[in-house]
């Protein structure tokens, strides 16, 4: 789960906010190791690792032995790979389905528990419980729940539905959607708590003026509620895309991108020629593709923020 | 009036009756896995695993515990708790010490600084993974539990430091100033008059941190080797291709991993909340 993405808005508001201060002028060393601990072990971990990601795509290297400097070998190998095709068409549909539907429900949530009354504490923790279990133990739960004659299989036979008995997790057409529910569900609270917030800081006169000059709830939901919530609406999109391009612990515990790759994703097929199939190289350069898309992802997501800020 | 009042308890029971039952479908996956990891074997045999309980038995729990094979799942539990909490301190005190610089001084290009940090925190992990395993292996700390600790301070560093940096900003000048001219120094303005404002903020994102590092499983699969140091997410997946017919037992070793973050959660739920939010919607 990225809420990592969560605040790329903030700085562009808090600017107006919050002027620039004028500081303590003389900067003392021991600020300076301040910044440099945790600057240093970000650059150690993360920016490194992720330069050397980009010089070993360029390698044919199988950890082991030497590198060879393949130059774009592994991008035109990637052209032609049918496994990789298929990770990329299913990351498609999965940050169409998996974005799509958790924003949705996400929304349709928070605007059903907006109001404070009776219960709605309650109703409000259920949803966001599966939250804070990790997506292997949620990967488990929806494990157990899709088993060839498991308890949804029987549910749905006793309330009349048994035509609808699947194999869940092994049918290639159907595997990937099994395990798209399973993701929603684990990400819809996170997106439910985020519209909320959105919520609470809409402007409640709009909606009592909107309700006197007689506007249904529809149009009061399309023309006053939803214009309010543009900004949460981008950090969110933010946050499902980001996630959708990260989904590998729930579909590794659930399936390992089978059955024969029906529910492969770029990570899955990356981790896998990484960690199984030793291609230590070709897989940095489908990491490079993860990172490109993200980042490409984020940088048109920010432009637009900055757009609604002005 | 009366009829005003009689409309809204029929709303106020429509609400209910559209929300119970969506909320108990919602969380149909956790009562199953629960009812389920309750059964004995020979019950899911002869009444199948989606019938109605005819037994009711934590050997499924014990089952899991000693993990014949796996190292068992209570030192699955420990090892998650000897990663989680190390990263969860370490993590939040060096980012707020980033935080506290880039706040309060004149640090030159320090929103830049900000910026990438955060944008490192944005990467898919899978990007750095075949470096990060590489480092850590001439590191000479492979399969030890230093290494999901350090890879994860890394990688969480750029988040909390913008969440925390953010936070911070919000806190009046005024306030350090006048330490700096009384005399105070750096170190002492920061632990003894920053960092009690930003207890509440602290509060959830430690919150949130154990959550996320408790559920971590790429970097730990990657780096650890072996079933003494798995994690409780790394366990459970070997346990579950061990256990492949044991479902039963494999419903309690993933009750067994919610429990962790399922308390921290009832206990710190409003600071978790607010933690989420911080730094994203004002």
């Amino acid at each position: 789960m990225v809420a990592l993405a969560e605040g790329v808005a903030a700085p562009l508001r808090r600017r107006r906010l919050y002027p620039e201060r004028s500081g303590l002028r003389r900067i003392p060393l021991v600020i300076w190791v301040f910044l440099g601990l945790g600057t240093a072990m970000e650059a150690f971990w993360v920016a490194w690792p992720a330069l050397n990601t980009f010089y070993y795509s360029f390698t044919r290297w199988d950890g082991i032995g030497q590198k060879v400097w393949v130059g774009f070998g592994n991008y035109r190998g990637l052209l032609h790979d049918p496994v990789f095709g298929k990770a990329l068409l299913d990351n498609c549909i999965w940050v169409v389905g998996f974005g799509g539907l958790s924003l949705v429900l996400g929304l349709l949530f928070a605007l059903a528990l907006d109001k404070p009354r009776r219960g709605v504490g309650v109703y409000r923790a259920l949803i966001y419980l599966p939250l804070v279990f990790s997506l292997v133990v949620t990967g488990l739960f929806w494990q157990t729940l899709y088993k060839p004659s498991g308890p949804l299989d029987t549910l749905l036979s006793a309330v009349g539905l048994g035509g609808l008995e699947q194999q869940w997790l092994t049918q290639p057409h159907l595997v990937l959607y099994s395990l798209l529910v399973a993701a929603i569900w684990h990400e819809v609270g996170y997106i439910m708590v985020l519209y909320l917030a959105g919520l609470k800081a809409a402007d409640p006169e709009l909606a009592q003026a909107s309700q006197i000059d007689g506007a249904t709830g529809l149009q009061r939901l399309f023309f006053v509620t939803l214009p309010q919530l543009r900004e949460v609406n981008l950090i969110v999109l933010a946050i499902v895309v980001i996630d959708s391009l990260r989904t590998f612990d729930i579909v590794w515990v659930m399936t390992g991108g089978g059955p024969n790759n029906a529910s492969q994703l770029l990570s899955v097929d990356m981790y896998t020629e990484a960690f199984s199939d030793l291609q230590l190289g070709y897989a940095s350069a489908i990491a490079v593709v993860i990172f490109l898309l993200t980042v490409g992802f984020v940088m048109f997501l920010v432009s637009r923020m900055v757009k609604a800020d002005r | 009036m009366p009829r005003s009042s009689r409309s809204l308890t029929l709303r106020r029971s429509r609400f209910h009756l559209l929300m119970a039952p969506i909320s108990l479908i919602w969380c149909l996956p956790v009562i199953f896995t629960v009812i389920v990891s309750f059964r004995s074997f020979t019950d899911i045999i002869e009444h199948g695993l989606g019938g109605l309980p005819h037994s009711f038995s934590t050997a499924a729990y014990s089952a899991a515990i000693s993990g014949v094979g796996t190292g068992g799942e209570g030192r699955a539990l420990l090892n998650s708790t000897l990663i989680t909490v190390p990263t969860v301190v370490v993590m939040l005190l060096l980012s707020s010490m980033a935080a506290f610089a880039l706040s309060r001084y004149q640090i030159p290009g320090r929103r830049a600084i900000v910026a990438v940090m955060l944008t490192g925190n944005l990467l898919p992990p899978q990007v750095l993974l075949v470096p990060v395993v590489r480092m850590v292996q001439s590191l000479g700390i492979f399969n030890h539990l230093i290494a999901p600790i350090l890879v994860q301070i890394g990688f969480g560093m750029g988040f909390y430091t913008f969440v925390l940096y953010g936070f911070m900003r919000t806190l009046p000048e005024a306030l350090t100033e006048a330490a700096h001219i009384d005399g105070a120094s750096p170190v002492s303005i920061y632990w003894h008059i920053i960092m009690p404002l930003v207890r509440p903020a602290l509060a959830g994102l430690a919150a949130l941190a154990a959550t996320w590092t408790f559920s971590d499983f790429i970097f730990a699969i990657s780096t650890l080797q072996s079933s003494s140091t798995f994690p409780v997410t790394v366990f459970l997946f070997n346990f579950q291709t061990l256990y492949a017919s044991s479902w039963n037992v494999i419903a309690a070793g993933a009750v067994l991993a919610a429990l962790p973050t399922a308390a921290i959660f009832l206990v710190f739920q409003r600071q978790m909340i607010s933690g989420l939010l911080l730094g994203s919607v004002k």
